[in-house]
């Protein structure tokens, strides 16, 4: 028999944050992965929302891209507040 | 410790004008404590190495269930058993965060299952002791788990991204675990002759195990080195001992126990406590197979696997069928 398919489990936790990543489990179905993550990952009030997702089902950016994908954002600080500066008469901004 | 005999990989430590460019780029994330994801390249050996102590780890929280479970029906009171079941239950789930991180090294579940029932893959010479009465129950809570929580503390920083944060959400949970134990031995300390006489000889016999834990002394622990520059080893085996009897000690101190070492002394010089030789010769034969228990753990892991088969394929056919008639409907 197969192995059970691996999921990612993402919790939301109480305080209106983004579902935030966690771990993974094996689960048969989409609703195994739900009961499991339950059990592994929420067992000390952690969540109040959990999404399972196929490990297959992830595209993820590929290490050797880091400097292609993320460098050109090093040279653009004007996109930063603090790239401007106030004069301290103005107040706060 | 969990993982107290993790074979390192490879022969000996390069030098860095020794290393290929991508060993030298790897080693300087390492020393700059920036974390190795799984995609990142990293050396063969560190992959083998992880994977090795990652699951050592995780079959040692698994086996872990074993002994502590023998008393869950037998606890003395609701709340205790309750406790117990809580405290049995984190432990499977520390063995799945742990198997997860492993994963994500490329080994897979089935292998790392299939190497522990096997008898290849070693867990935690601690569990193949016995647990005898309720009041074994306090002593590995308080001494077995502090032990554990001492080693894991530090592998929070360690290099592997998967495993540092499996090890972050381990710990935030283990300090229950010590504490429940630690509230054991104190009630019973407070009870009858009868239950201290059995809170001692608890201690006698779970103290000289709880310091093996921690791996053989570092003038024998070969593979120390390569393990500590590619920080998935924070601290030597004979520090993190050291700093666990030092802690545990004064805690024994206050129960009213006597730690079962003629030698155990302070040394005022030093600044610790000066203790007795361990026995070596009984944790290798532990380790080899030859401990109380081996057996019993490795034939309970066993039986629970081959009667959970029915279970695995029943939910893999049910998840079969039900792909199948969702395609229909599409």
């Amino acid at each position: 028999m197969n192995e059970m398919p691996l999921w990612e489990i993402f919790i939301r936790s109480q305080h209106g944050l983004a579902h935030k990543h966690v771990g993974s489990l094996h689960a048969s179905d989409a609703e195994m992965a739900i009961n499991n993550a339950r059990d592994v990952y929420t067992r000390r009030n952690e969540g109040v929302s959990i999404w399972a997702v196929r490990s297959t089902d992830i595209v993820a950016s590929a290490p050797g891209d880091k400097g292609p994908l993320f460098e050109p954002a090093n040279s653009k600080a004007y996109r930063h507040p603090t790239f401007y500066d106030i004069p301290d008469e103005v107040g706060h901004m | 410790m969990y993982a107290q005999m993790v074979k390192t990989d490879g022969d000996k430590v390069k030098a860095p004008d020794e290393m290929s460019p991508e060993e030298k780029a790897f080693q300087e994330r390492v020393d700059a404590d920036i974390k190795i994801e799984p995609k990142d390249w990293m050396p063969e050996s560190y992959r083998k190495t992880l994977i090795r102590q990652i699951s050592q780890h995780a079959h040692s929280e698994v086996v872990g269930m074993l002994p502590e479970g023998n008393w869950i029906t037998r606890a003395p009171s609701l709340k205790r058993k309750a406790i117990l079941l809580a405290k049995v239950q984190d432990e499977g789930g520390h063995g799945l965060y742990l198997y997860c991180a492993a994963e994500t090294l490329g080994v897979s579940r089935e292998e790392m299952t299939e190497a522990l029932l096997s008898g290849k893959a070693k867990y935690s010479s601690i569990f193949n002791y016995p647990t005898l009465n309720w009041a074994d129950i306090g002593a590995v809570g308080w001494l077995v788990d502090g032990a554990a929580i001492m080693n894991q503390v530090p592998l929070q920083r360690c290099s592997y991204g998967p495993y540092s944060r499996a090890m972050i959400r381990v710990c935030k949970e283990e300090s229950f675990h010590q504490r429940q134990g630690y509230d054991i031995m104190m009630a019973m300390m407070k009870g009858t002759d009868d239950q201290k006489a059995m809170a001692q000889d608890a201690v006698n016999r779970w103290w000289w195990p709880s310091l093996m834990m921690f791996g053989p002394p570092d003038e024998s622990s070969v593979h120390s080195v390569q393990s500590m520059q590619w920080k998935i080893k924070i601290n030597s085996n004979d520090e993190l001992r050291q700093k666990f009897v030092d802690q545990t000690v004064p805690q024994a101190d206050y129960l009213g126990l006597t730690v079962p070492d003629p030698d155990l002394k302070w040394n005022e010089e030093r600044g610790h406590y000066d203790f007795g030789e361990i026995d070596w010769k009984e944790f290798f034969e532990v380790i080899k197979g030859h401990g109380p228990c081996n057996r019993e753990r490795l034939r309970a892991r066993v039986e629970a696997h081959e009667a959970g088969q029915w279970v695995r394929d029943a939910a893999m056919a049910y998840a079969a069928k039900h792909a199948v008639r969702r395609n229909e409907n599409e």
